[in-house]
């Protein structure tokens, strides 16, 4: 009755092998329902200038970043950088939604993190974050030329993550015509 | 001593008050819109606190999105549509209840699966386990170790007429 042992010693291999690739993925990494879908609309007035507006339809046919911050957010300061740098070596230009923040933190933020934003958007109620479906605080979408969502990247830009996973992205979405 | 106790019930008035506010929210809806109200909010997953609904998560982004369930059912929004809205934005992810559907059909069947499998599985045992008995009477019986075993035997089988058949 070799089957008695090999049957429950397969199942188990299994079970452990289908647990243990559980433990690999990251609950908490929701799947943008945008996916290659038209990203939503962004137009809210600029954080600098109260009467100006920022509109991602203004970049159109450029790929773009679009990274939620707030000056209450840790996890951001870390990501200025790779964000600056990620803008400067793909030449891609990278627009913020400062998500419910007061624009006077905003501005103190800006000042002693460093500013990688091309253009700033201020969602002071927080509803364009709802229409952008984030969950948390940063989050950051990969816009094509084609104004479509190609990639959302939920927590901070690490080196890694620009490397291994914007930058070929979007050097790829840039090739496109 | 009347002092500590003011003071605890306040405590106790401070530590509750964002249950009330909770409660408020939708105070002002009408009675059918508000039980409309409360039902969505716990069907809705929150997606920072994940094993949460909506209507139990204290997380600010909660609370947004029971503002913007409150908002849909004011302005005259069907259930539907407020969870369509929703569900564009978050994906299927935020409902408690997922739809059928290709990439749920595993999630739907699946309790049943392991329920048939562990039934057949419990059935092949049993068949195995009546089966096991006259196997091993009939290999003795066949290997003729004198009449003393076969009387024996006969005996048993004789008394165990039951699991034969």
């Amino acid at each position: 009755m070799r089957w008695r042992v090999v049957v429950p010693v397969a199942v188990l291999i299994a079970l452990v092998g289908l647990l243990g690739y559980g433990l690999t993925r990251d609950p908490h990494t929701l799947p943008s329902a945008y996916l290659n879908r038209a990203a939503p609309t962004l137009a809210l007035p600029s954080l600098a200038d109260e009467t100006q507006a920022v509109r991602l339809a203004d970049m159109a046919g450029r790929v773009t970043l679009v990274n939620v911050w707030a000056s209450w957010c840790v996890a951001c300061r870390s990501e200025v950088s790779e964000l600056a740098e990620l803008s400067e070596t793909t030449d891609i230009p990278v627009v913020g939604i400062d998500y419910k923040d007061t624009r006077d933190e905003a501005s103190r933020w800006l000042r002693r993190f460093g500013n990688p934003y091309a253009r700033i958007a201020f969602d002071e109620s927080g509803s364009t974050g709802i229409d952008w479906g984030i969950s948390g605080v940063p989050e950051t979408f990969v816009i094509g030329r084609d104004g479509q969502i190609k990639d959302k990247i939920v927590g901070p830009v690490t080196a890694e993550v620009r490397r291994k996973r914007l930058v070929p992205l979007i050097e790829q979405l840039k090739a496109e015509s | 001593m009347t002092h500590r106790i003011r003071c605890f019930f306040v405590l106790l008035l401070v530590c509750c008050a964002p249950g009330l506010c909770l409660a408020q929210a939708a105070e002002s809806l009408d009675a059918a819109s508000q039980a409309r109200y409360h039902a969505l909010i716990a069907e809705l997953r929150c997606v920072v606190c994940q094993n949460r609904s909506i209507a139990e998560s204290d997380a600010p982004l909660a609370g947004d999105l029971r503002h913007v369930v409150e908002r849909q059912i004011r302005a005259g929004q069907s259930n539907a549509a407020i969870k369509r809205y929703l569900v564009d934005r978050y994906g299927d992810w935020i409902l408690y209840d997922p739809p059928w559907q290709r990439s749920t059909v595993l999630l739907w069947t699946g309790p049943f699966l392991l329920l048939a499998i562990g039934a057949l599985l419990i059935a092949a045992l049993m068949r195995r386990e009546r089966s096991v008995p006259s196997e091993a009477t009939i290999k003795v019986g066949r290997d003729d170790h004198g009449d003393r075993l076969g009387q024996i035997l006969a005996d048993d089988r004789a008394n165990r007429s039951e699991p034969k058949q």
